[in-house]
């Protein structure tokens, strides 16, 4: 792993979105710290999902989508032509908002990346799937069920094997979307653990509207309202002393 | 009146419509069965008819039907599913899209026996083909392929497209996407239509009637022609051979047709459970 400039595993430079004529971001510059969390908060609509999902271009298919400015992994570009997707969409894998595992075991969700990346061998896939599911905690509790319908767990360990999935590919970055927001409680202390776990290892970039997640896992924060950066800072600092009014306007709860 | 009687009016003439497509079932059923059932036993239907039909069995028309539907839902499944598949994942909506649906929705409201017609002139005359179990299948695998399409492509569009990202996320191709996660989510809706075709050819009469002849003898390759038992039933009918060997006849239609479609309903039930 090499960092970029300045220990940014990830950084956005004058970026701005578009669907057809719709503006969704204006020239955000962010960047995101190697093995930090970074949490990305702001009302709904502010445009946290679109820069989260700009990071490893699953915008591209979007209709109208158009984008101007640059996203930086390792200081490269990830927009210049020729980019090869399958490979960035593994370095830099995503967790979405409501657990979606396939309708398939639970062996079978966990080896999906390594499969389709061409990996058959029966030893090498359970070393994996064994490495991924210890990562997130669940082998002890999956290792005898590890061929039950992963949609019939609980959503909290259904959100789990996602991540876990996600693991078995040996990401870099990982993306987060709201991946507590479908869960209960005692599921959401789980994730948050597992993060401060995870950020040993990976840049973890989470988009959330709990700002209490935000204040709890997160190293540095980024607050965006209306498509635009407002303030950018350790997230003791954004909480405590935010020096913007509208930043401290919205975790006081006065806007949103 | 009232808007409780109007209500109540309602709820009766609802009722009562539900209740009359019931009993309309029920005696269709029950009458063709009622003096059917009791014709059927082993011998009518494994061993061959007796004097073009009036004693004897039914069993060349049996394996005549087999032949000529498996030919047909082989034929039309693959094509069929490819179709739906370059439809709903490989094109945006546009020209082109919008004309394949428009071909499939104007080639399902086609009428069977213009489908006997078509298959006549281009398979029996044309290719040279003949009266026999290929140009049935063939004609019949044109008449449901409207069929599969629709539910197939209806099937595709309903996985949920949160796994497709993930597919993608995780670094797998469309086609990996579409072979691994797709199609098995899409699976039982494509049985589905697959099994709706497989009725559809089983009690076909106007399209086969044309196209693979009207034969008792068993046949032996797929050049040979076949009598199927839609059409075995509807020549003893109509030409007054034996009622009583078209009741059987159409009891054992009748029950291959009801097996269809509870096949095809418990694969339904299956999926929605899964989705639910």
């Amino acid at each position: 792993m090499t960092a970029g400039a300045g220990g940014h595993k990830l950084r956005t430079v004058n970026l701005s979105v578009f669907y057809h004529r719709t503006q969704a971001l204006h020239g955000i510059s962010a960047a995101f710290g190697e093995r930090l969390i970074t949490a990305i908060i702001g009302p709904s609509g502010c445009g946290k999902t679109t820069l989260l999902r700009c990071l490893n271009r699953m915008n591209d298919h979007l209709p109208g989508f158009r984008l101007t400015g640059e996203v930086l992994l390792d200081g490269q570009s990830i927009y210049r032509p020729g980019t090869d997707l399958r490979r960035l969409r593994t370095v830099v894998g995503m967790v979405f908002q409501r657990p979606n595992p396939f309708p398939l075991s639970v062996f079978a969700n966990v080896a999906y990346g390594p499969r389709v990346h061409g990996v058959s061998d029966r030893m090498e896939l359970w070393a994996t799937v064994e490495r991924a599911l210890r990562e997130v905690g669940l082998w002890e509790e999956m290792r005898r069920r590890l061929d039950r319908p992963a949609p019939d767990l609980p959503l909290g360990q259904q959100q789990l094997v996602c991540l876990a999935r996600l693991l078995a590919v040996r990401p870099e970055v990982i993306l987060l979307d709201e991946p507590c927001s479908a869960l209960d409680p005692l599921a959401t202390l789980r994730i948050e653990d597992l993060m401060r776990r995870l950020k040993c290892r990976y840049t973890v970039i989470i988009v959330t509207h709990s700002m209490r997640q935000a204040a709890r896992v997160s190293d540095r924060t980024i607050f965006m309202l209306d498509g635009r950066l407002i303030e950018e800072g350790p997230t003791a600092a954004i909480f405590t002393s935010p020096r913007d009014r509208r930043t401290e306007d919205y975790i006081t709860g006065k806007l949103g | 009146m009232s808007k409780d009687r109007a209500d109540r009016l309602a709820i009766t003439a609802l009722g009562l419509s539900g209740l009359l497509t019931g009993a309309l079932l029920t005696l269709i059923v029950g009458h063709v069965l009622a003096r059917g059932l009791p014709v059927i036993d082993a011998a009518f239907l494994l061993t061959a008819p007796e004097r073009m039909g009036r004693a004897g069995g039914i069993f060349p028309s049996v394996v005549g039907t087999l032949a000529v539907t498996a030919l047909a839902v082989a034929i039309a499944t693959p094509l069929g599913v490819m179709t739906a598949v370059y439809l709903a994942e490989y094109t945006r909506e546009g020209f082109f899209v919008r004309l394949c649906r428009f071909a499939t929705a104007a080639l399902a409201g086609i009428p069977s026996i213009i489908f006997g017609l078509f298959g006549f002139v281009l398979f029996v005359i044309r290719l040279g083909l003949g009266w026999s179990v290929l140009s049935g299948g063939l004609t019949l695998a044109i008449m449901i392929l409207p069929i599969i399409i629709r539910t197939a492509e209806e099937a595709i569009r309903a996985v949920p497209r949160s796994w497709r990202e993930i597919s993608y996320a995780l670094g797998g191709t469309r086609w990996q996407t579409v072979t691994r996660v797709v199609l098995p989510g899409a699976l039982p809706g494509v049985l589905t239509g697959v099994m709706l075709g497989v009725a559809r050819s089983v009690g076909e009469t106007a399209a086969v009637i044309l196209t693979a002849g009207t034969t008792l003898r068993l046949p032996r390759s797929p050049l040979d022609p076949v009598r199927t038992m839609a059409v075995h039933f509807f020549i003893l009918a109509r030409e007054g051979i034996s009622m009583d060997q078209a009741y059987g006849t159409a009891a054992v239609l009748i029950l291959l047709i009801l097996g269809v479609n509870f096949v095809a309903y418990w694969l339904l039930g299956r999926i929605t459970a899964r989705r639910g």
